[in-house]
């Protein structure tokens, strides 16, 4: 096919011709074109189908405002639905489909809702679809959503990258218009650093797709000479195909770069798009403005656009998109679009101008004081209906139509801090009011300066006065003249009696549409909005809110400002979601951890689990394990056998330090810790402020005025925070300091009757760690492997003889391998978190399945470490009457009657007769495990009044999996119940 | 006038010209029994509950801006009641089934639509934490399924089973659980509290409160004094603001939580989906749009918007568990203002002012809670009792202890 | 949001974990007559108010200092950053006074 609407001319690269398909067709455009401007250049009007009555739609606009010529671009994982063809770049091999329609865009089945419009009124679904009852889930809601959306997602993984980047500067300027321009040639020679951003490919604005002249040039001229200049300014960024969406606090803006979306893929490694946070200390908004369309019957027939659209496809595209185009409007400048038109040769058979003092236009008939009241045209315009300041009506045949109703100053971004515009009488269009973001100011059309002349100056101008308040002197950059008239608008929203006449095109929202709202109480704009989705589709309300207040004006009797007004919310066009995420998906999701000896572990086999960040090992594999259990059962029985290695080092560890250590640590702990003596090592128990038990730990003291902390690997960084909290806020005058040394030392629990004789080849000989110089609860810091500095504490979490043994990080890896060296002779098993967890339920020992947020010290069983002998984080609420009831939770052991059966966590626990149901709840089962020490499942639990029921009988239910077994309370300390194991 | 559809086929064939206003416009009279303030959905289900359930009359709504403008209007529509707690479950599932029968109950159609909420786990401990909640949840009289990583697999394909850095390793599904559309749950409880002679009165703010000897006489407002029996205030977002003109202070904090809508898209997520490895949840509305959010700001705020990182965080959490959302775009945000109490569950509970009420600190989960938080209200205004599954909600919880402490945070509101 | 960190200069809001409501610097006397209520109010009631807000952040990516910022609640402006600790020092003193 041949480009029959191309003209001469334009901003396009004659000379690179590409290649492109759209729903299986193959067309060629240039270098330069847009997806739409290549379509209408190869006479396609029909791109799209509307959302609610699948009516067939060309485009509208030329630029992001589109609600109709939306397409799925690309296919596989780069499927992208909903791109605007307006603003597609074009590039050679392109693939196009339309969507929203079955089985082709010519022939769309769901256009049959067209001919039910009648029915399918604003609010209909509300009134309807309720009977019967059980119909509306299984029959009529999912014949509207398969009917509702738009394009579509393969559900393909996106193959393509995305980068995030923060950028900082002086001044941002939105937009490349005019205003924009001479903003950044004011603020550029003015030193200042500049970023301006563009959403379009090309800088220039409406500059570049108007005829007008600027001095003795084109404007698109003055934009080519204009951004040579600021390429050369090594503190000005120019940052075309640059989307500013969001305006947020403090001066931040939200902008996707689209980087590579005009390619046909990314080079390898290059992100398709880049998130950039700008931090900027002004920001202009010189965004422009959005022309209007007028509400008339029939309306949104491929081939009826924006007059100001038409021009740029017409001045920067040398494309029309018709032989035959009719003008529509209630202003003066939208003359112009037949000038340019005829200039190029394209039929103009008439303007119609809705104002009886119109001017006339030469080489073509002005119909003054009249109105469009009706199109034809199945799939495309081919003729106007007009009805004539004497009332008859008049025919004219025509493919396109280029409408104006006027302009609205494009202020989305004034308002994400909800500003709200205000009425200028002047232009009959919102601009810019209060509330404006700080630092945010407003130029040109945007402001409501409708002119090109006014947009340079004010451009300029307001350059000048944003960078005076960050003390930089600027002076207004000399700019060309340009001759263009005022503004001259008589307002005119819609023509009367339309049956059908199009506010929303997307959305499929008509004056009819408006009325019945009015009719309903619907009346406020928030209301209309959401009773009509009106403005709620992809464009949101770009080219129709301003049109749908005018009209629900007339219906209330008020004025539009009366009526109301709307505001934007970011983003101002939609953002692709793989920019917002960048580079944090998949693997990147969260950042991983990796203790010293991760690599170890790896070659061992070791099976990992996320713990937080952290990468544990779980188990240790063996050759000829084939169930996770039997690795596990072997670490635990090894480990009580003989002596096993657990790498600890994700617990958080906390360096105290300084005169008053002593004190702080009694204040932040539950229990007392002035007292401990140095050498020696206490375990704390943690409340918070509402007397909750929150975390758990030790505390080593290593001098008079020295501690080392451990928290759990869970609350690392938020015990930290909370003892800086109270460091900072509540004991501002202790002398004490903390910094958090978790990632400073790699710590090895070795533990079993054997980590003595273990430990004893490792730990250098001048240190004596026999049971009497280093008995439970020791702690000091010792020398290994030849005077390596380690610290030791004898501390056990399996119930075990055991110790830890810290040294730094750098040495964790070769630590891990001398203690598996030197163990050998003892067979020495390295253990995971789960044989961990098996031993510690073993031994009775709580853990973040126990201290849950809502468990108090009482609960736990520790209510005695609760002091009342001095002040503690949480100790006076602790002692509230709810939280210590005759049946508060108490933590049991428990262990099933019938030994065969499995306990599992998260089942409740009932009384052994009675109904199961939530008044006969007891409790719940926190924690569970094999014990191969027992060789039986035993858990932990909450039981209420638990600590008097020993021996008691629950049934463990769990209806979730259609369970339940007998289980028997018993103490905690299922091993070694006296302690004697850890002090032997 | 009651919807049906002969009805609409007799407005269609005839131009629609029958329709009547859904609620009327009225001018508040000069004292009412009850005066509700506040016209979200829990207020509007309050008045429409206190009339049809509960028989009584002279009835205002007071609304500063226009119904349903707060939070009802600002969600992401999810209905559920997979709760854990004894406090909480039992309320939340008289809810849920009030949704059940809404519809048929007010004749609009609020689109209640049960799409299965799936709560994903991805760990242990988290499996452990979902089956004592499921297990909560069926004794409860609600239901609750645990499925396994091949089960989830089998109902979302798309979620990322194959490069996650958390992986997926089950959920626990609530069919029953499910969207609603939004707004049209105020309009609804407006247009049946209206039919039964409830004055909603819209653009009318509450300046301040009439109190003598410990009593509330009535309110001041923008559109002068009106007196009343009895005050109930539900206005979640504002509830310090409104309460401390009866010298009230709460244990209350307001923060913004953003919400988001993508483009429409033709059907891609079937029902609910929450990520259990980071802030993300999301569903699909019937009109195509995939609504989600995540966290709130975590910042004190009364501004109905939010920032940039949490944006990006929400939509890391969503592509890290859907890859595909990559080339789906982001349309619109949203940010409703929340109560955000102190154990993260809510009031519905007198003050120590005779005839003044409380309802709020919903954090965000008041959409769901809008049908059973206006019924046990409404209770609480007519009977001066709480009602059996609201008796928790009590506002000197804190000074007794019994906090109602889902996530077990503590007295840290943005944490909840 | 930016931070004009007292020591560091201004920094990005995301480097701070908020806490909430200054007040909790005004930890009551546990040993005080209504302990009980005293340590309610404090640690549960919020004036929450629209407008001016004295709050408390921590700088946890950062040097880890605990700041006292105001803060405008409806517009976030910030009027002013104290360093927690400067601040809770002028309480104790003032407790001491009494």
């Amino acid at each position: 096919m041949t480009q029959v609407n191309r003209l001469n001319g334009g901003l396009i690269d004659r000379s690179t011709s590409l290649n492109f398909r759209f729903d299986g067709k193959t067309y060629s455009g240039f270098q330069g074109d847009t997806l739409a401007s290549a379509l209408l250049a190869n006479g396609v009007r029909l791109m799209g189908r509307s959302f609610k009555y699948h009516r067939p739609r060309g485009v509208l606009t030329a630029g992001s405002e589109e609600p109709n010529a939306l397409v799925e671009l690309r296919s596989g994982g780069r499927q992208e639905p909903n791109t605007r063809a307006t603003v597609a770049e074009l590039y050679d091999g392109l693939d196009a489909s339309s969507q929203n329609r079955w089985p082709s865009l010519e022939r769309d089945f769901m256009a049959i809702n067209d001919r039910f419009s009648n029915f399918l009124t604003a609010g209909f679904y509300y009134k309807t679809f309720m009977w019967p009852k059980a119909f509306w889930e299984k029959l009529y809601e999912p014949i509207i959503r398969k009917a509702a959306g738009l394009g579509s997602l393969t559900g393909e993984d996106d193959p393509d990258l995305y980068d995030k980047g923060f950028l900082h500067c002086d001044l941002l300027i939105i937009g490349s218009g005019p205003a924009g321009l001479a903003a950044a040639l004011t603020a550029g020679r003015a030193g200042a650093q500049v970023i301006l951003a563009e959403e379009d490919f090309e800088l220039g604005g409406r500059l570049i797709a108007e005829s007008c002249t600027l001095a003795e040039n084109s404007g698109a001229d003055w934009v080519m000479q204009t951004q040579a200049e600021l390429a050369g300014m090594s503190n000005v960024r120019l940052m075309p195909r640059t989307t500013v969406f969001g305006a947020y606090d403090h001066g931040i803006y939200g902008a996707v770069e689209r980087n590579t979306d005009h390619l046909a893929e990314p080079a390898p490694g290059k992100p398709r798009q880049t998130l950039w946070r700008i931090y900027s200390k002004r920001a202009l908004i010189a965004t422009g403005a959005i022309e209007r369309p007028i509400a008339f019957e029939n309306n949104d027939r491929p081939g009826i656009m924006l007059a100001g659209a038409v021009r740029a496809y017409v001045n920067r595209w040398a494309t029309t998109p018709a032989q035959s185009v009719v003008v529509f409007a209630n202003n003066d400048d939208t003359h112009q679009t037949a000038r340019d038109l005829m200039a190029q040769g394209v039929k103009v058979p008439a303007i119609i101008d809705t104002r009886p003092d119109a001017p006339d236009v030469e080489g073509t008939e002005v119909l003054k004081g009249a109105e469009i009241i009706n199109t034809s045209g199945r799939l495309g315009l081919s003729a106007v209906r007009v009805r004539v300041a004497k009332g008859y009506t008049r025919d004219l045949f025509c493919e396109a139509l280029a409408m104006s109703g006027g302009w609205n100053p494009n202020l989305g971004l004034t308002c994400h801090q909800r500003g709200r515009p205000v009425w200028n009488a002047d232009i009959h269009a919102f601009v810019p009011g209060e509330g404006l973001p700080v630092g945010q100011i407003v130029a040109g059309a945007a402001k409501g300066e409708l002119t090109t002349d006014a947009a340079l100056r004010g451009g300029a101008a307001a350059a000048v006065s944003a960078l005076a308040d960050l003390g930089i002197t600027a002076t207004p950059a000399d700019l060309p003249a340009a001759q263009d008239a005022p503004v001259s608008l008589s307002p005119f929203w819609h023509v009367k009696d339309a049956k059908r006449a199009w506010l929303d095109f997307q959305n499929d929202v008509t004056v009819k549409d408006v009325k019945l709202a009015h009719q309903e109480n619907f009346t406020s704009v928030e209301h209309l909005k959401r009773y009509t989705t009106l403005g709620m589709a992809t464009d949101q309300g770009k080219t129709s809110n301003v049109g749908a207040l005018a009209v629900m004006a007339e219906l209330t009797g008020k004025s539009i400002p009366e009526t109301g007004t709307t505001i934007f919310r970011p983003p101002y066009t939609p953002v692709a979601m793989g920019a917002l995420a960048g580079r944090a998906t998949g693997k990147d999701f969260h950042p991983t951890r990796l203790t010293p000896s991760h690599k170890w572990a790896e070659d061992q086999g070791a099976v990992f689990v996320e713990v937080g960040n952290w990468m544990r090992a779980q188990w240790f594999p063996r050759k000829g394990e084939t169930h996770w259990r039997q690795s596990v059962d072997r670490e635990v029985l090894q480990t009580r056998n003989s002596v096993g290695v657990c790498d600890v080092t994700t617990l958080g560890k906390i360096d105290v330090q300084g005169a008053d250590a002593a004190d702080f640590l009694n204040f932040v702990y539950a229990n007392g810790f002035a007292k401990l003596p140095v050498g020696k090592v206490r375990y704390g128990l943690m409340l918070r402020e509402d007397g909750v038990a929150y975390d758990d730990g030790t505390a080593a003291r290593f001098a008079e005025d020295h501690f080392v902390v451990t928290t759990t690997t869970a609350n690392a960084v938020l015990v930290y925070r909370n003892m800086e909290f109270v460091r900072q806020c509540l004991c501002p005058n202790m002398d004490v300091q903390l910094i958090s040394t978790t990632e400073a030392w790699a710590q090895y629990a070795v533990a079993g009757p054997n980590s003595r004789k273990l430990l004893q080849k490792i730990v250098d000989p001048e240190f004596d760690i026999s049971n009497e110089a280093f008995p439970f609860m020791a702690c000091g810091e010792v020398t290994v492997c030849g005077g390596l500095r380690a610290r030791l504490f004898r501390i056990s979490f399996s119930g075990e003889l055991a110790y830890e043994i810290a040294v730094p990080t750098r040495y964790g890896d070769a630590m891990m391998r001398a203690l598996m060296e030197a163990g050998e002779e003892f067979d020495v098993v390295p253990y995971g978190t789960e044989a961990l967890g098996v031993m510690r339920i073993e031994k009775g020992h709580a853990t973040g399945n126990e201290i849950n947020g809502t468990t108090t010290a009482l609960n736990l069983g520790l209510g005695r470490m609760v002091s009342d002998k001095k002040d503690c984080i949480g100790n006076v609420l602790s002692r509230r009457e709810g939280m210590n009831a005759p049946d508060v939770l108490a933590l049991v052991g428990l262990k099933p009657v019938d030994a065969k059966d499995t306990l599992l966590a998260g089942g409740h626990l009932m009384n052994k007769t009675g109904p199961v149901d939530v008044a006969n709840d007891q409790g719940y089962v926190t924690s569970a495990a094999y014990s191969p020490t027992l060789q039986s499942s035993i858990a932990l639990g909450f039981v209420k009044g638990g600590f008097d029921r020993n021996g008691e009988q629950l049934r463990l239910v769990n209806p979730l999996e259609d369970k339940e077994i007998l289980v028997e309370i018993v103490s905690a300390h299922f091993v070694d119940p006296e302690g004697e194991r850890l002090r032997a | 006038m009651r919807y049906s559809a002969l009805r609409i086929l007799k407005e269609a064939l005839t131009g629609h010209k029958g329709w009547t206003p859904q609620w009327r416009d009225v001018a508040p009279a000069e004292a009412y029994d009850y005066v509700i303030v506040g016209g979200g959905g829990h207020g509007l289900a309050t008045a429409y509950y206190l009339a049809k359930e509960f028989g009584a009359a002279r009835i205002a709504v007071l609304e500063k801006g226009w119904i349903g403008g707060g939070n009802v209007g600002r969600n992401t529509t999810i209905i559920r009641s997979n709760y854990l707690l004894d406090g909480n479950e039992p309320f939340y599932e008289f809810s849920l089934k009030l949704w059940e029968n809404l519809e048929q109950d007010f004749n609009y159609n609020a689109m209640v639509s049960q799409r299965g909420i799936l709560n994903l786990v991805h760990s242990d401990a988290q499996r452990d934490a979902a089956r004592r909640r499921g297990n909560a949840m069926i004794l409860n009289g609600s239901d609750a399924e645990l499925l396994d990583t091949e089960a989830v697999r089998a109902m979302y394909p798309f979620l990322n089973f194959d490069d996650a850095r958390f992986p997926i390793r089950g959920g626990l599904l609530h069919r029953r659980g499910g969207t609603v559309r939004h707004d049209a749950v105020a309009w609804g409880y407006a247009r049946g509290a209206d039919m039964r002679g409830v004055d909603i009165i819209q653009n009318c703010e509450v300046t301040g409160f009439r109190i003598e000897n410990g009593a509330v006489r009535g309110v001041e407002t923008t559109r002068g004094y009106i007196g009343a029996g009895k005050v109930g205030v539900s206005v979640a977002g504002s509830s310090s603001r409104v309460m401390a003109m009866a010298g009230m202070r709460l244990p209350i904090e307001s923060h913004v939580l953003q919400a988001f809508v993508s483009e429409g898209l033709k059907p891609f997520i079937p029902g609910v989906i929450t990520y259990g490895a980071g802030h993300f949840y999301c569903s699909q509305s019937d009109k195509g749009g995939l609504v989600f959010g995540g966290d709130i700001d975590m910042y004190n705020t009364y501004a109905q918007r939010g920032n940039l990182p949490v944006v990006e965080d929400v939509v890391e959490s969503g592509i890290s568990l859907i890859p595909a959302l990559g080339r789906a775009r982001l349309l619109r945000s949203w940010g409703g203002l929340m109560d955000m109490s102190m154990d993260g569950s809510p009031f519905i509970d007198r003050t120590h002012i005779d005839g003044l009420y409380f309802n709020g600190g919903w954090c965000y989960g008041g959409f769901k809670a809008t049908p059973a938080s206006g019924y046990c209200f409404a209770h609480l205004l007519k009977t001066d009792r709480p009602h059996e599954v609201a008796t928790a909600y009590r506002l000197d919880r804190f000074k007794t202890g019994r906090m109602i402490d889902e996530k077990g945070q503590g007295a840290q509101p943005n944490l909840h | 949001m930016i931070i004009d960190h007292p020591l560091l200069g201004p920094r990005d809001a995301q480097e701070f974990t908020y806490l909430g409501d200054a007040s909790l610097i005004n930890r009551p006397d546990w040993q005080c007559e209504n302990a009980l209520s005293e340590f309610h109010d404090y640690l549960y009631l919020r004036d929450n108010p629209a407008g001016e807000h004295r709050e408390l952040w921590y700088h946890e990516q950062g040097d880890r200092s605990w700041l006292v910022v105001t803060r405008n609640t409806v517009t976030h402006e910030i009027l002013s950053v104290e360093l927690a600790h400067d601040v809770a020092k002028a309480v104790t003193a003032g407790r001491s006074a009494k």
